[in-house]
């Protein structure tokens, strides 16, 4: 799925909040977040900032969207536990999986392996789309996500959103 | 001065306000001052007061939101800081309760006493930087910053060491459902 057409699926599952930390694997999605007004992307400067951000946004009235590298999990698992899952705030994290294999940069292997194990010890739900299923997998996280009130998260592989 | 008292001052001349209090004793301080439903009261996630206020002020433009927060939580996540000055929210207030202490885990010392707090918001962007030591500086700082746009920032040095009410009586969801709530009500 282009960045474009992902914008506009998030838009039109009625996210409007748009917030995070630049990844290089969500790059053309964040671009036309940084560009098109109708988002309003917000930038952040860190992870939990993201993630604090968004449930301010969320209790504000709006319908929230973080977006990281999956390296920036680890700055936001206390705010994703002791505030997003604590306060019940329904969340969409999009996550850019750097380390999806042993073939990517040194530092991102580690976390790279570690990162489905870790959204399931913090009880994350999460999706693993391909290139054809990113809207499928969108629409069952936005579906989870409000009727159980949590934060759900896509891990986003590289070149998935293209 | 102690945290109830900023608590007290501020609370028992709301202009109905959308807050957010920090973790800590700071939200037990606040809870049995005054609970007002236009209250968020932090439990964990500590240092994300600010974040969490900024998010509350840009969803909701013509409401005022205050973040009372501490100096703990506030050097836990300078980068809200720079976040606040650069999103230049006019309906933004920060206030940072320092006790320079991190009073709920016993005491231990915090940075805030070698930091210039009212010069670190100026210089990312806020409008105003107040500091207060006593009740008339503490009130005539708060009745500034509610009359001009933000985003405005408060040091009020407090003593440290006081007696805390119990935790909060309120369960997270509820905590959040009536915030939501309340502060949805009135921008409709």
């Amino acid at each position: 799925m282009t960045g474009a057409d992902f914008c506009e699926l998030t838009s039109a599952l009625e996210y409007d909040f748009f917030t995070g930390v630049p990844d290089s694997t969500l790059g053309t999605a964040l671009k036309v977040l940084e560009s098109d007004p109708r988002y309003q992307y917000v930038p952040s400067v860190r992870e939990d900032n993201a993630v604090g951000l968004a449930v301010g946004a969320y209790l504000g009235g709006r319908n929230p969207v973080v977006f990281m590298q999956n390296s920036g999990l680890g700055h936001c698992l206390n705010a994703l536990t002791s505030l997003v899952s604590l306060y019940k705030i329904p969340l969409l994290l999009i996550v850019g999986w750097r380390g999806a294999d042993e073939f990517d940069a040194p530092e991102h292997i580690l976390m790279g392996s570690a990162s489905p194990a870790l959204l399931t010890a913090v009880g994350i739900p999460f999706w693993i789309p391909g290139q054809d299923d990113v809207g499928t997998s969108l629409r069952a996280a936005s579906v989870r996500s409000r009727s159980e009130n949590c934060p759900v998260a896509l891990l986003i592989r590289e070149r998935v959103i293209y | 001065m102690i945290e109830a008292d900023v608590f007290r001052t501020f609370m028992n001349t709301s202009m109905d306000e959308a807050v957010v209090v920090a973790n800590g004793y700071l939200s037990r301080q606040a809870f049995w001052c005054r609970d007002l439903s236009t209250n968020f009261y932090m439990l964990g996630s500590m240092g994300l007061a600010l974040s969490i206020g900024l998010g509350v002020a840009l969803a909701q433009p013509r409401r005022r939101v205050a973040v009372l927060d501490g100096d703990g939580n506030l050097l836990m996540s300078l980068g809200a800081l720079a976040m606040a000055g650069h999103m230049a929210l006019p309906n933004l207030m920060h206030i940072v309760i320092d006790n320079q202490q991190y009073a709920s885990t016993g005491g231990q010392a915090s940075l805030s006493g070698s930091i210039k707090m009212p010069m670190l918001a100026l210089a990312a962007g806020y409008r105003i930087g107040l500091e207060a030591s006593d009740q008339t500086q503490l009130s005539e700082a708060l009745e500034q910053m509610r009359a001009v746009d933000g985003p405005s920032f408060l040091r009020v040095l407090v003593s440290a060491g006081v007696e805390v009410g119990p935790r909060v009586p309120r369960s997270p969801e509820e905590i959040a459902r009536t915030f939501k709530e309340s502060i949805a009500e009135d921008e409709a």
